[in-house]
């Protein structure tokens, strides 16, 4: 018996198995389980009832529009704002230490809602009303690490050659940017996007805070619909999230790979 | 010369909007006013009362719930993300990407979807929530990154050291304890303070699992706190704590992180 323990353990792709059967309990049973309600009713029978209520359930679904709306203008700020710093710091000639670079991915791992309180106490500070302003000003501080990060990764291993080619023959700098740079940190770019357009759409409590109670975000309605115990309908609307969070990474591609590279840090 | 100058003017210009928040609840950390922005003076009464622990009790408890909480899943994590690592190392190329797939699947998920799949998960199979099953999530979503940062470390490692291990007479074990272990262990390392910081910061995966029975983290509690509308002002030094803590440790990873690539090189 211990014998075949040991020729067991000896080989040692063997030793995915409790991990895998770990990941099959907690993330594929549960992500299932999210399908299974999201298609049947509290007795458990079948029914598209869930979807078809979201649908006619105008709060929801102007919640679920509203907040696709903050999600956009936050992303296309957070590209605006954090591309040129990516490249700032991806560049030899500025300068720029690896200190810089942990100054900027530091709030990333700073409790969410510290920042947002942090964010809040700024605006009672410069007697700033909260509100939309605020909730957009929020989410830009609190995701816009996660756009600069990835962007500043595919930009920092990008070859130097093909720029220089581009350079030699004859390209301005405004088309080495449009033409090779641009298109090469595309991969970075759509992480980025993934990094910030979900988490925006998905976060509750922070929206709350930012607003005085004024406005939610779609993250809050799952968060509602699931503490008051409609778990079915709770699990239809985060079937809708993943739906989006699908054709988001469509959209992008293969631009998870930075993340996949695990290069958080 | 020029751009140079724009450049890091920029940069220290986001930086600026990125800590602002951060600095104000800091400078507001070290006087005694209930309401954040008004200055009565220099003093650290916040800091003292905050440790003696006659103010706030559940403030107390929750951040060593928090610290436990950390600490357990931490260590899980690292133990099974290692193992799984060799195994996975050790895979055929299909089920290799398999595994890396599923593995990266509570990476990409947002917080939320996490955080509801595990709900469902618990309230299925009927089991009560409350440490256990907080510790139970926060492995889940913890591990994937220790896997990733294992991984590298035994693809950058000389495969023909183990086997020589091996013929030389060592058993499989003293050839993963001697041989194996002493070349992951920066990526183990660096897995274990990722997991902490990860596990410390989680909010949103944290409050679907942790019940009703009264059990408290910092995330909890700062999220009912400020839901009653004031904010309990020891929470000003402890984020100023907080801070300066993944400040601290984020400098030290990198410089372990600066320090492997000096030696690799």
């Amino acid at each position: 018996m211990f014998e075949k323990i040991n020729i067991f353990l000896s080989r040692r792709r063997n030793w995915t198995i409790p991990y895998a059967i770990f990941l099959f309990i907690f993330v594929v049973v549960p992500l299932l389980l999210i399908g299974w309600y999201g298609i049947t009713d509290a007795d458990g029978k079948f029914t598209m009832e869930n979807f078809s209520r979201f649908m006619q359930h105008t709060e929801a679904l102007n919640t679920f529009i509203y907040s696709v709306g903050i999600a956009i203008i936050t992303t296309l700020v957070c590209i605006l704002l954090g591309y040129p710093a990516a490249w700032i710091l991806s560049q030899k000639r500025f300068n720029t230490s690896r200190t810089l670079v942990v100054l900027f991915i530091l709030p990333m791992w700073i409790n969410i809602l510290i920042r947002t309180l942090a964010t809040v106490a700024l605006f009672d500070f410069l007697h700033l009303p909260l509100g939309e302003g605020a909730l957009v000003f929020g989410m830009i501080y609190n995701f816009l690490p996660f756009m600069i990060y990835p962007i500043y990764n595919t930009l920092l291993k990008m070859d130097q050659n093909l720029i220089e080619a581009a350079q030699d023959l004859g390209a301005s700098p405004f088309q080495v940017f449009t033409k090779t740079i641009f298109p090469l940190s595309m991969p970075g770019v759509t992480s980025g996007i993934m990094m910030v357009f979900m988490p925006t759409i998905s976060t509750f409590a922070i929206a709350e805070l930012l607003t005085m109670n004024n406005i939610k975000l779609f993250g809050t309605t799952i968060q509602e619909n699931i503490n008051n115990g409609l778990w079915n309908y709770g699990a239809a609307l985060s079937l809708i999230m993943l739906l989006l969070i699908g054709i988001t990474g469509l959209l992008g591609g293969d631009g998870n790979k930075t993340s996949n590279d695990g290069g958080l840090i | 010369m020029m751009t140079r100058v724009v450049g890091r003017a920029y940069l220290w210009f986001l930086l600026l909007i990125l800590y602002a928040p951060i600095l104000i609840i800091m400078i507001f950390s070290f006087t005694e006013a209930k309401v954040l922005g008004n200055w009565t003076g220099f003093s650290t009464k916040l800091y003292t009362s905050l440790f003696s622990g006659g103010v706030h009790r559940s403030l107390i408890s929750a951040i060593w719930n928090t610290l436990a909480i950390a600490g357990i899943a931490a260590t899980i994590s690292t133990l099974l993300g290692s193992i799984a690592a060799i195994g996975i190392f050790n895979l055929r190329n299909r089920s290799r990407q398999a595994i890396g797939f599923v593995n990266s699947i509570p990476i990409l998920n947002p917080d939320i979807i996490t955080g509801v799949s595990l709900f469902l998960l618990f309230v299925t199979f009927g089991i009560s929530q409350g440490f256990t099953t907080v510790v139970l999530a926060h492995i889940t979503f913890c591990t994937p990154y220790v896997v990733l940062s294992v991984l590298p470390r035994l693809k950058q490692m000389n495969q023909n050291i183990y086997e020589a291990a091996l013929d030389l007479g060592a058993t499989p074990w003293q050839a993963l304890r001697k041989i194996i272990v002493p070349e992951i262990r920066p990526g183990m390392i660096s897995g274990f303070i990722l997991a902490f910081t990860l596990s410390i910061d989680d909010f949103a995966v944290t409050i679907f699992t942790i019940g009703n029975e009264g059990l408290e983290t910092l995330s909890t509690y700062i999220y009912a706190d400020a839901r009653k509308g004031g904010l309990t002002p020891e929470l000003r030094p402890l984020s100023t704590i907080i801070f300066v803590t993944v400040l601290l440790l984020l400098l030290i990873i990198n410089k372990r992180a600066s320090k492997i690539q000096k030696v690799t090189q």
